[in-house]
């Protein structure tokens, strides 16, 4: 494991009854980097995710999250590492009575003893730099659209300049234009902020263009994980299936082109 | 291996010191520091004569120290000197934050508060539309119980025989108990009166008129209200927020049909039977009382009631059951109907959902009750 592991999956293995998802699960993510995930349905990407982001815990083996083991990790230790990554969950997971300015405002007012005033002026911040307009902060979540909702939500998790921004198909239900745009901002966030990020993902388009690296998961564990222009050329049946189909080779060709 | 630092209050705290012309900050410009920085920035701004902006000094900073040191150069007004001796990315990192928050433009104010009248009028109209809204589910619902008559085969029969075991069987325990309990309360606190006039066979007529007539439909109701009344708010609440109502009328199985008839039809079986079971145990619950306190033994109780209780008076107060479970049905499913948004409006709506239901009930039990003379069924 070298010094630039921000996550660091050893021998992991998850069991819902009778139905083995993981088992002996090896995964490191490399600081600064974009990481996806992907994998056929199934396959154990958001469990994977959850587990990570302490929602579930595995049946066996180790995740170390930012330098800490996860397992049998203390109240205090476990709030202390939640203060340092964000989570954009898959469908924005917005509280719904609050405004888009209040909900980014709730873990800055959780996490900090700021005069009002302030957390208002950071969570703008929040806001722009989630490129969002200044006139949605009064809206509901009800009232933004599919790319404003996501947008807001990764406002949310940008809230406490974290270090580690876990997205979850963050492009999914989104036309194409805003998916792209949305690819755009993750890439300029991790370039300003240093952020290291994990995303799942479905989106052909969005592996290629932001993901530096690509973890590719079946029969239960990562069984590739490399840049995409290497991954496409795994011999692996499982990983050749995935992206010989005609959508994943047009936009192979697109990308490769470009 | 090396362990990455697992607590980042072990970084240098952030200072800000002005000496002569020179503001100078150092340390770690981050939110968790951005607490301790609060009462310094406004001394920094206050500063007279400030000719040198030094952030040579700063060992981190992220978005929020880059909002305090645009603040701290934005409180100096116009002509403010720029920071200096910034790293390059915490250069970059501050001119992203600034171009941001330009490209953000302001934020629009917000809407004055209307006035006192005009909220007055709104608060109206909004209950003058959800009555509206009620009489017309009420058709609505008088439609498709139609349809279901004219073609019976249509009834959903599980989801009746679910509801009514949700309503009804489940619900024996709490209204058996809580019926007891009130049979017993009514005769204690009548045997007292009764006892000091020598009066004490009139019990008899006192707890089984009260609960027959009164008390059984009434606390039927009111549990049934607060258990499944609220449930059907929710769960079709809940249906809506998620869509599925939607998806149920794009199938083309109308919301009606599949949410509200076997609802109706259940809690129209179910609470008169209810009502009944609740009969039995708040008399039982009054003999008990008449036996220890009275010294009226069960079987002269027993033997008593049928001459006290005429079957009119039972039911009037079994004939009320339904009545009753129209208002709790109906009023649940249409407030269920009435959720738009998301969570908080599921809770705001179930919480109205109860309310009305248990207001509707007594305010019907009450124009029964006052006109039942005039009817001739007292």
């Amino acid at each position: 494991m070298s010094d630039d592991a921000v996550i660091a999956v050893r021998g992991l293995g998850t069991r819902f009854g009778t139905l083995q998802v993981h088992e002996g699960l090896d995964l490191d993510v490399r600081r600064g980097e974009i990481t996806a995930l992907v994998g056929g349905s199934g396959s154990g990407k958001t469990t994977l995710l959850r587990e990570i982001i302490m929602l579930q815990q595995p049946s066996a083996g180790s995740i170390r999250l930012l330098g800490e083991e996860l397992a049998g990790i203390g109240e205090a230790a476990a709030l202390r590492l939640r203060r340092r990554f964000g989570v954009l969950f898959q469908m924005g997971a917005l509280f719904s009575s609050l405004t888009v300015l209040e909900n980014v405002m709730v873990p800055l007012r959780e996490h900090t003893t700021l005069p009002r005033e302030r957390l208002r002026d950071l969570a703008a911040l929040k806001m722009a730099l989630a490129g969002l307009p200044a006139h949605a902060a009064d809206m509901l979540p009800r009232q933004l659209s599919g790319g404003m909702l996501k947008r807001a939500s990764l406002a949310r998790a940008l809230a406490l300049d974290p270090e580690l921004l876990f997205l979850d198909e963050p492009t999914a239900g989104l036309d194409p234009l805003s998916a792209g745009a949305l690819d755009e901002l993750v890439l300029q966030l991790k370039e300003s902020l240093g952020l290291t990020i994990v995303m799942v993902t479905h989106d052909l388009d969005s592996l290629w263009r932001t993901a530096d690296r690509v973890a590719f998961l079946g029969e239960r564990r990562v069984i590739g994980h490399a840049p995409m222009r290497e991954l496409v050329r795994s011999p692996h049946p499982l990983i050749r299936d995935y992206f010989d189909c005609p959508r994943a080779q047009a936009a192979g060709v697109a990308y490769q082109a470009a | 291996m090396t362990d990455l630092p697992s607590d980042v209050s072990i970084v240098t705290p952030p200072t800000l010191v002005i000496a002569g012309r020179t503001l100078r900050c150092a340390g770690a410009w981050t939110l968790d520091g951005a607490d301790r920085l609060e009462p310094l920035l406004r001394a920094a701004a206050a500063a007279p004569g400030v000719a040198v902006l030094d952030a040579s000094g700063i060992t981190r900073l992220d978005t929020a120290g880059a909002l305090l040191l645009l603040q701290i150069a934005a409180d100096r007004g116009a002509g403010a000197p720029a920071w200096e001796g910034l790293a390059p990315e915490d250069q970059a990192l501050l001119d992203l934050v600034r171009e941001r928050l330009a490209a953000g433009g302001e934020r629009p104010a917000p809407a004055p508060r209307a006035s006192f009248v005009a909220r007055l009028g709104e608060h109206s109209w909004a209950h003058v539309e959800q009555a509206i809204g009620f009489l017309g589910f009420l058709g609505e619902a008088a439609v498709a119980a139609a349809r279901l008559i004219r073609n019976p085969r249509r009834l959903r029969w599980k989801a009746l025989l679910t509801a009514i075991e949700d309503a009804g069987a489940d619900a024996v325990p709490i209204v058996g108990l809580l019926s007891f309990l009130i049979g017993v309360v009514v005769a204690y606190q009548g045997g007292q009166l009764l006892k000091t006039y020598g009066a004490n066979i009139f019990i008899v007529e006192m707890v089984t008129l009260t609960m027959v007539r009164e008390m059984a439909p009434l606390i039927v109701a009111i549990i049934v209200a607060g258990r499944t009344g609220s449930a059907y708010t929710a769960q079709i609440g809940t249906m809506q927020v998620t869509e599925e109502v939607d998806a149920l009328r794009t199938i083309g199985i109308h919301p009606m049909d599949l949410l509200v008839l076997p609802k109706l039809m259940a809690l129209l079986i179910a609470l008169p039977l209810l009502t009944l079971f609740a009969d039995a145990l708040g008399v039982f619950g009054g003999m008990l009382v008449a036996w220890s306190l009275l010294d009226l033994n069960l079987v002269a109780f027993a033997e008593r009631i049928p001459a006290v209780l005429s079957w009119r008076s039972l039911l009037v107060g079994v004939g009320k059951a339904p009545l009753f479970a129209l208002i709790i049905a109906l009023v649940g499913c249409f407030q269920g109907f009435q959720v738009r948004g998301g969570a908080d409006s599921v809770g705001r709506q179930t919480t109205v959902s109860v309310v009305q239901s248990i207001f509707l009930v007594i305010i019907v039990d009450a124009i029964l009750v006052v006109n039942f003379g005039s009817w001739g069924l007292r």
